[in-house]
């Protein structure tokens, strides 16, 4: 292996694939994007990469509810694989569907791929609808691989219908500050707490993304991917091209710290 | 063994969906409704034990942060003060919760479930009568041609009846014409006299009376839904005699244009123009008018999941990367007691048709980037809904190819008894029965097994495994099968098709307009391949017969032949009709009325009307950003919530090169004269892209047609001059179109009278742009530039919103004066090329007025205009006119003041003024003739005005 490699995973329903896959090989990663089929049938195959990326979308529809059936087919096909990959020190993504897939499936905020005790939820959003608009969040954690050296606000789209992040009580929520796990909370452009439609969902504490204990599994609800060519925002016209998008960041530091620390 | 598993959210007092059914209820002026509860209900077949349920219930199906659940009982207490009512699927409704579901349990290793039924229970606390159940939920709960009430009794999964196999002969040889048609009518084959009695004599010359399956495939091939009677038959227009109005004017003007970059026009399911050097883009849009009046939400899911395959279809098949949808409906505020029997509140359409584009498009991951909607009373029984799709094709993959001894396959869903007759039943007139009659048309859709079925089927494009494909769309298998092994002919076995449950003839398989299937021809020597590939996705694909070279349509079940039809007879055997048409411009006495006194309101009223008002609620709600490629987006400005013009979208993301979508359509000037209505539509989808930085050297077009009963004279002349504009207008602007679709008979029978749709084209237009950096959106930029207007304002309010408001009728309807047109659009166009438009915005509804506030309150700035300068030929000397006017080939642009000489220079020659400036603050004002200020308003108010109606 002498180059960085990212699985982006995909399934029935995953849709934001395309534009995941040009993030990743932008900022020089090489990439495959695999069904979740052939990830089952060759167990072996997350070996080969250092960063495992889960795409937005619909996967199986949302039937039941957001990410729960793809969740549920890691959790039951791929637990030691994953587990595996985890205490190789690899990076996990999960992107809007991704997320939601994150934390169904046991990955966020901790590993418990064992079932039971689901910690936090992503659920229908507040407004009670779908909706595609653009959001300014602030990176909060230290920790986050992904996030590392951002302290400036970045403005993403989110679009999503169950994005309200929703923790099982007020313990779980003190853990996940505690220990830096908050990635991204929403705030208005001012810099202020957000109310809608700053905060488009009603998550709780504005958390729009978090990781694990080791800042290595990040999920978050917002998408990056799409700012990370300068003509996405939609206020370039009036403001002018910026030099970097917003969304860039994210996948540079994912394929950096696969370079430190892999090679 | 059923176990039934009941789930609700812990806060249902908090649950939206219970207040919007609330209020809903309470529209119907039931007031007694107190609290409504909802519940999401499984029903599990299958021998399963305790642990496994709690394991499923946990695991899968219940978040238990969020939610509650009960196992084989009610989760709350149900007493005699509450309604608890059940709503499930109609057996043969798919549902694809199901399947998900299934899939879930399965791979937790629990393998004894074996069906799933789920259901939606309400609890509505307050006394209601047997009546007021009914009708809470025929308007409101479900929709009885999908849904209806769980009976105590209901058998959730009885077992359809075997089908037990008889071929049937219909008896045509010895019949007259009464039977004919009865015939006909009873078999809902929507063939006239003309054309049963042409089957009849193909017959009599087989010596041998056709099966079932054979007349239903006669009925689906010659539907005026497939081979377009009208637009191809015999129209004698005024003693001027037309043979094929399509071919004299639409397809005239490409073939006379003859562009070397349109591809493949008029002949694919979709047009095909070049885009770079290694892809092709295709474009196509259907109406799905019929079955979204019967039921919103799966009719206008079904519209866009089967306008989505027409690129998928096109060539060798296109990666789908757009999405468009424009919808025509009677207002939601229409009075609810005036309302035709048997048709649904706009209202509800309304809504059911967006969440069904929405969900379907969504899931899709299919960017919904562009459309409009329009209101207007007429469409009360006839809504339209227009959906559009975009395909991204590879260099080189225009054509198809069929021989002898290929594999014909079923690819994607299932095959299952919905959609039978759709197209037959969508080239009738709608009537009261329409619900009842026809609801076995209506479907509900699947985007996730479409979007299974997209995924592979690229693979295997890429990988060359086909070289055929088609969309099974109306018609079914029927037309699908039967167009694309036209040149050759087909062998097929109808008891190959994989079915959705038992039970369904011969006939049912082949007419089945069941969605999300295609049928693709594939080389007997990749057979194994394709397979492996499907089966690797998931999604099934299924060999159901063979190319043959007999020119012949063969059916058979289980070895039985069932039909054999020549292709020849069949494709071109339909007896062209004979049509007259006349047109007589309507007479409106002109009105004479003094201005209002305060035309500050006039605009405000404008801004809040139906047709103008901000379309936000709509737009947001469809993810119009996946795919990553969008550089203009619907909704523009300081706070993202101005009217974008055009949308652009670079669907290559490592190039700057984009494509850019808009469309037109001016239904209110329809009612005046359709022809002026098509040439103003074509300008305006034109408008639209010089507005955002595009330019007259790459635009095509598509057209839809919706319009009434074209067997009555005078609709079909207002068809004929709507497309005589066609020609006129596009061929001047040098833009072809590349493909088109029609929708006839969009009248609403109640009893005698007859309520037609205003003649309606939408006109949807595609323009490749080099450089996608180089965009203009409509929000004004900064204080102290100059507004200019250019084209002529003219004294033309027939149709005008202006005069919507004050309910006046005029004859001068706005025209397009195409090379005066072309001219201002060139010029413009070098100006934005050239970097010095800050801001363009197309002056349509509402005019001058509509648009520079727009600009305003989208740029939050001020404006200060001044009417003197407005150009305008037939010297117009009313404010009100200047201001509302809605003239044709208009913009209005913002310039930098250093470059006003530069700017002044490059438009020279065409009518243009300076008419104001933009300013620091936020008052919008409006200086008239005569020197005094005509419109005085804060943008934050027009906004609010604008933005107020639709804010759902």
């Amino acid at each position: 292996m002498n180059k960085v490699k990212t699985l982006v995973i995909r399934t029935a329903g995953s849709n934001c694939d395309y534009e995941t896959v040009h993030a990743f090989k932008t900022v020089g990663s090489e990439v495959e994007l695999v069904h979740i089929n052939q990830v089952v049938n060759k167990k072996t195959i997350l070996n080969d990469f250092h960063i495992l990326a889960i795409p937005g979308g619909f996967t199986y529809g949302d039937d039941i509810s957001a990410g729960k059936v793809l969740a549920n087919e890691l959790k039951y096909k791929l637990k030691d694989q994953i587990q595996q990959f985890i205490n190789n020190g690899k990076l996990i993504i999960g992107i809007c569907n991704g997320f939601q897939v994150l934390v169904k499936a046991g990955l966020l905020p901790e590993i418990n791929l064992h079932g039971g005790d689901q910690q936090v939820t992503l659920t229908e959003n507040d407004p009670g609808k779908f909706e595609d608009r653009w959001i300014y969040l602030q990176p909060i954690s230290q920790k986050c691989v992904f996030t590392k050296g951002m302290t400036e606000k970045v403005y993403y789209p989110i679009a999503h219908a169950e994005g309200k992040f929703v923790a099982k009580d007020q313990n779980v929520l003190k853990k996940l500050k505690m220990n830096d796990q908050v990635v991204f909370q929403y705030i208005n452009p001012e810099g202020g707490s957000a109310d809608y439609p700053w905060n488009p969902n009603g998550s709780v504490e504005n958390i729009a993304g978090i990781c694990d204990p080791t800042g290595r599994i990040f999920g978050l609800m917002p998408h990056p991917e799409r700012y990370f060519h300068p003509t996405q925002h939609p206020r370039w016209t009036r403001e002018g091209l910026k030099q970097e998008a917003d969304g860039v960041k994210i996948f540079q530091n994912a394929v950096e710290y696969v370079l430190e620390n892999f090679f | 063994m059923i176990t039934k598993i009941e789930i609700s959210s812990k806060s249902q007092s908090k649950d939206l969906s219970n207040l919007l059914l609330k209020t809903s209820i309470a529209d119907l002026h039931i007031k007694t409704v107190t609290d409504i509860k909802n519940f999401q209900v499984f029903y599990l077949l299958g021998e399963i034990s305790p642990s496994e349920i709690n394991k499923i219930c946990e695991e899968l199906l219940v978040d238990l942060i969020t939610q509650d659940y009960a196992i084989n009982r009610s989760l709350e207490i149900e007493d005699n003060t509450m309604w608890n009512v059940e709503v499930t699927y109609n057996p043969g409704v798919m549902d694809p919760v199901e399947k998900s579901t299934l899939k879930g349990i399965r791979d937790m290793g629990i393998k004894t479930v074996s069906r799933i039924k789920t259901a939606k229970k309400y609890h509505l606390s307050g006394s209601l009568s047997e009546q007021e159940k009914q009708l809470i939920f025929d308007k409101i709960l479900g929709n009885k041609v999908i849904q209806h009430i769980v009976q105590p009794d209901e058998e959730f999964f009885a077992e359809p009846a075997k089908y037990i196999f008889k071929r049937i002969e219909v008896d045509l040889m010895n019949v007259d014409d009464n039977r004919l048609m009865e015939i006909s009518r009873d078999g809902q084959l929507f063939l006239n006299l003309a054309e049963m009695k042409t089957i009849q004599d193909y017959f009599k010359k087989s010596g041998r009376n056709p099966t079932d399956v054979e007349l239903e495939t006669m009925a689906q091939t010659w539907s005026e839904h497939c081979v377009h009677k009208t637009f191809r038959g015999l129209i004698d227009y005024d003693g001027e005699l037309i043979d094929n109005l399509l071919k004299n004017t639409v397809m005239k003007v490409t073939e006379e244009l003859n562009k070397p970059w349109c591809l493949s026009v008029f002949k694919d399911n979709a047009g095909v123009i070049s885009f770079d050097e290694n892809h092709d883009v295709c474009f196509k849009v259907e109406t799905h008018n019929h079955p979204s009046a019967l039921e919103p939400y799966g009719g206008a899911n079904t519209g866009i999941g089967g306008v989505i395959r027409d690129p998928l279809g096109t060539g060798l098949g296109a990666k789908p990367i757009v999405n468009t949808d424009v919808f025509c409906f009677a207002p939601p505020d229409y009075p609810r007691e005036k309302l035709p029997p048997g048709t649904l509140h706009p209202k509800r359409i309304f809504v059911g048709v967006h969440a069904g584009v929405r969900d379907y498009g969504n899931r899709m991951g299919i960017p919904t980037v562009n459309g409009a909607l329009f209101f207007d009373e007429s469409y009360v029984g006839n809504p339209l809904v227009f959906c559009g799709n975009v395909g991204l094709m590879k260099k080189n993959t225009t054509e198809k190819t069929v021989k002898k001894n290929d594999l014909i396959f079923t690819v994607g869903g299932r095959t299952g008894r919905d959609g039978i007759h759709g197209a037959t039943f969508s080239s009738g007139e709608l009537t009261t029965e329409s619900e009842v009659v026809s609801s076995g048309a209506v479907q509900i859709g699947d985007p996730i097994t479409e979007k299974k079925m997209v995924d592979t089927l690229l693979q295997a494009r890429d990988r060359k495994l086909y070289t055929a494909i088609t969309d099974c769309g109306a018609g079914g298998l029927s037309s699908a099968v039967g167009e694309i092994c036209e040149e050759f002919g087909a062998a097929v076995n109808l008891e190959k098709v994989p079915l959705k449950y038992d039970g369904l003839t011969y006939t049912e398989i082949w007419i089945s307009e069941a969605q999300e299937r295609m049928v693709i021809i594939v080389p007997p020597e990749n057979e194994k391949e394709i397979l492996n590939l499907f089966e690797s996705e998931n999604v099934e694909a299924t060999v159901i017969g063979t190319v043959t070279d007999t020119h012949q349509l063969q059916l058979f079940y289980e070895g039985t032949k069932v039909a054999d039809l020549e292709m020849d007879f069949l494709h071109h055997g339909v007896p062209q009709l004979t049509r007259k048409a006349i047109w007589k411009k309507p007479e409106y006495e002109e009105p004479e009325m003094k201005p209002p006194e305060n035309l500050t309101d006039s605009l405000k009223k404008i801004l809040a009307s139906w047709n103008v008002c901000s379309k936000e609620w709509v737009v947001r709600q469809y993810d119009h950003e996946v795919q990553g490629g969008s550089v203009l987006k619907p909704f523009v400005g300081v706070a993202n919530d101005g009217p974008g013009d055009a949308s652009i979208v670079r669907p290559v993301l490592d190039s700057n090169k984009g494509i850019i979508i808009s469309n037109g359509c001016n239904p209110k000037f329809g009612l005046i004269d359709p022809y002026a209505m098509a040439a103003s539509a074509i300008d305006e989808a034109i408008r639209q892209i010089i507005a955002v930085g595009g330019s007259l050297e790459k635009i095509a077009l598509l057209d839809n047609f919706c319009w009434g009963n074209t067997n009555k004279p005078d609709r079909l002349g207002g068809l004929v001059r709507a497309s005589l504009a066609c020609y006129d207008i596009a061929k001047i602007y040098e833009t072809p179109f590349i493909s088109g679709k029609d929708s006839l008979n969009n009248e609403y029978q109640v009893g005698d009278t007859s309520i037609a749709i205003p003649p309606t084209l939408l006109i949807s237009a595609i323009s490749i742009m080099e450089d996608t950096t180089k965009a203009v959106s409509m929000d004004a930029k900064s204080p102290g530039n100059l507004i200019y207007i250019l084209g002529d304002t003219k004294n033309e309010m027939g149709g005008s919103h202006y005069y919507e408001t004050l309910n006046l009728k005029s004859n001068n309807v706005p025209m397009v004066d195409p090379i005066s047109g072309k001219k201002i659009m060139e010029a413009l166009s070098k100006a934005t090329a050239a970097g010095l438009v800050l801001a363009c915005h197309d002056c349509s509804e509402g005019g001058l007025a509509v648009a520079a506030a727009e600009m305003a309150f989208a740029g939050e700035l001020g404006m200060k205009l001044d009417l003197t300068n407005v150009p305008s030929s037939d010297n117009l000397k009313r404010d009100d006119k200047l201001l509302f006017s809605e003239s044709n080939s208009r913009f209005i642009v913002e310039i930098a003041p250093e470059c006003q000489d530069q700017f002044e220079s490059l438009m020279e020659g065409n009518p243009f003024g300076l008419i104001g400036k933009t300013t620091p603050g936020t008052k919008f004002e409006v200086i008239g003739l005569d020197k005094n200020k005509v419109i005085n308003a804060d943008i934050f108010e027009l906004k609010e005005a604008w933005q107020k109606p639709l804010r759902w």
